[in-house]
């Protein structure tokens, strides 16, 4: 039986997050099919196609899917089902709102942030902020799982056959409108996949402050991250937090700086490849788990940072 | 109208929990277990609405084993009007959860059902969603800003929600199922007086075969591990240091 990847996007292109779920997808085996909910949407289509192991991209072009809601893209995908044993979404904020509306249609459980495959019917999650990991087999019929990005390599961008499918939207029953979004707008590397992250904690005591972690960002290349407690004291917008119920990071390099290390911020980065942390207490507990760690005033270091690297 | 909050009993969140050695689940003996911290903050906006004059009942719900009263207790402190405990010794995963609150959707019709966006113990995030699609109703989930207000004899919810990128504005009619997030709210503690209260407030207890649920799991759970575990690394002394190690040792920046 088939896999429906459902893709998360911007009518523009692919998010990352997509590719990592094509490559859970992979993992499971089967043909593979990419679901794009879109509107003028045929370049993600094609995009889509393009991924290694795709078989085929489903387009379902609609102005109300502009901006999806769960129940326009539930309406679809449930409509779709029947020819799928796996439906697949990224465990973004996207897959989150979608997935569970999806299997609850049809009537079967979801696995939520898989972090690994073990086969068809069998996967890998955290509990517990990640302090555990519960290895869950489901016997339904339909499996719809969400997938953790940083559980999988992305999927290259090239080897699949170029297909494109149109498959038509269910009309928007006009329920719930979308009235608006502010998304914040930057040009650095998106936080969920970036290569190197900087997150500033309550430490930072102030967004004005954040503008020392933006130099240093600049010199990196860096996305910007934050604590709950930064997001929460108004410094961030709330698209920084990483943490249990934030964004999921596994940079190459994480940075954090003037954060203590809670173990809710810790269930977001501690997959990160390199941990350093800057804080002027030696007993935070972000130290347990840095690989380096710099012990002083964040507001004297920063600076010094950002000049050794110019 | 009336609000219908569903609470979980959970390991508190400053508990760093361990996992067993046998690899049959999490120890969870003699831990302190409090209200999932996502609910404590959806039973604070029902009660901001009491308190504004547009819910006029709250009822608290909780679904799992006898000690949950405790849970629906401090709901009751916090405001909450009456309680119900579906009670039961089986192991409740989210669909099973989901089909019950619709069961006590039916019989208490609620206009709202608010509950947290996710349980800080499976952290699943799974059983309003569910919830929602099982009673036909709009969603609005992760919402960090709620209002309702009556447009021509319609109740409405305008609901502010966090997305990946930033925020999402919804607009939909009631009855609907509301996720809430952190920055929902900053719940209020219980005070002694209303602790006092609550004990005197209404709390029934049914089974899930009274509501005709079938609670099994559908997921089994094979093992649970622990993850690989992360040791700290030393101090470095200075900035000079630290971009020395990153770039000759660690090797993650150039």
């Amino acid at each position: 039986m088939s896999i429906l990847v459902i893709a998360e996007h911007d009518n523009a292109t692919l998010k990352s997050a997509t590719l990592n779920t094509i490559a859970a997808a992979q993992k499971i085996g089967g043909e593979i099919h990419v679901l794009i909910a879109g509107h003028n949407a045929a370049a993600v289509a094609q995009q889509a196609s393009k991924v290694a192991g795709v078989a085929k991209a489903l387009h379902a072009d609609a102005p109300h899917f502009a901006t999806p809601t769960a129940e326009s893209l539930a309406a679809l995908a449930v409509g779709l089902a029947p020819a799928y044993a796996h439906i697949l979404l990224p465990a973004t904020g996207f897959g989150k709102n979608a997935g569970p509306r999806i299997a609850a249609l049809l009537d079967v459980a979801q696995i939520s942030d898989v972090i690994a495959v073990e086969s068809a019917d069998t996967f890998v999650r955290p509990i517990y902020a990640g302090n555990a990991f519960a290895t869950v087999q489901s016997r339904d019929a339909k499996k719809v799982v969400t997938v953790r990005a940083t559980g999988f390599d992305a999927a290259p961008a090239t080897g699949g056959g170029g297909v494109v499918q149109s498959v038509s939207a269910p009309a928007d029953e006009g329920i719930v409108q979308v009235l608006g979004q502010e998304l914040t707008k930057s040009d650095r590397p998106e936080l969920a996949s970036a290569r190197i992250v900087i997150s500033g904690g309550r430490g930072l005591q102030s967004g004005e402050n954040f503008k020392l972690l933006e130099a240093l960002a600049d010199k990196l290349n860096a996305a910007l991250g934050a604590s709950r407690a930064a997001v929460d004291a108004g410094y961030v917008p709330n698209d920084y937090q990483v943490g249990q119920t934030g964004k999921i990071v596994a940079p190459d390099l994480y940075i954090a700086v003037g954060i203590s290390g809670a173990i809710q911020h810790l269930a977001g980065m501690k997959d990160s490849k390199v941990i350093v942390a800057i804080n002027k207490d030696p007993d935070a507990p972000i130290f347990q788990i840095a690989d380096y760690g710099l012990v002083g005033d964040l507001f004297e270091i920063i600076p010094q940072l950002t000049a050794e690297l110019s | 109208m009336k609000v219908l909050v569903a609470v979980k009993r959970v390991v508190d969140f400053n508990v760093k929990v361990r996992v067993k050695p046998d690899g049959s689940g999490v120890d969870t003996a003699n831990v302190k277990m409090s209200m999932n911290p996502f609910d404590e903050i959806a039973v604070e906006e029902a009660v901001r609405l009491k308190e504004k004059g547009i819910a006029t009942e709250i009822v608290a719900v909780s679904c799992g084993i006898a000690a949950c009263q405790e849970t629906l207790r401090t709901a009751l402190a916090l405001g909450a009007d009456r309680a119900i405990l579906v009670e039961t010794d089986v192991e409740l995963q989210p669909l099973a959860v989901a089909k019950l609150l619709k069961a006590i959707a039916a019989k208490e019709t609620p206009q709202l059902v608010i509950m947290g966006k996710q349980a800080i113990d499976d952290d699943a995030n799974q059983t309003g969603q569910m919830l929602a699609a099982l009673l036909n109703w709009p969603q609005a989930t992760f919402a960090s800003k709620i209002d309702i207000a009556n447009a021509n004899g319609q109740m409405r919810a305008t609901v502010k929600r966090e997305i990946d990128g930033g925020l999402e504005t919804l607009a939909m009619p009631l009855p609907a199922v509301i996720t809430t997030d952190l920055r929902l709210n900053e719940p209020r503690y219980a005070t002694l007086p209303n602790i006092m209260k609550a004990k005197k407030k209404p709390l029934d207890v049914i089974k899930p075969d009274a509501l005709g649920v079938d609670v099994s799991p559908r997921l089994t759970i094979l093992k649970v591990t622990e993850p690989p575990k992360r040791k700290g690394g030393g101090k470095v002394a200075d900035a000079k240091e630290l971009v020395a190690k990153l770039r000759n040792e660690a090797k993650v920046i150039s």
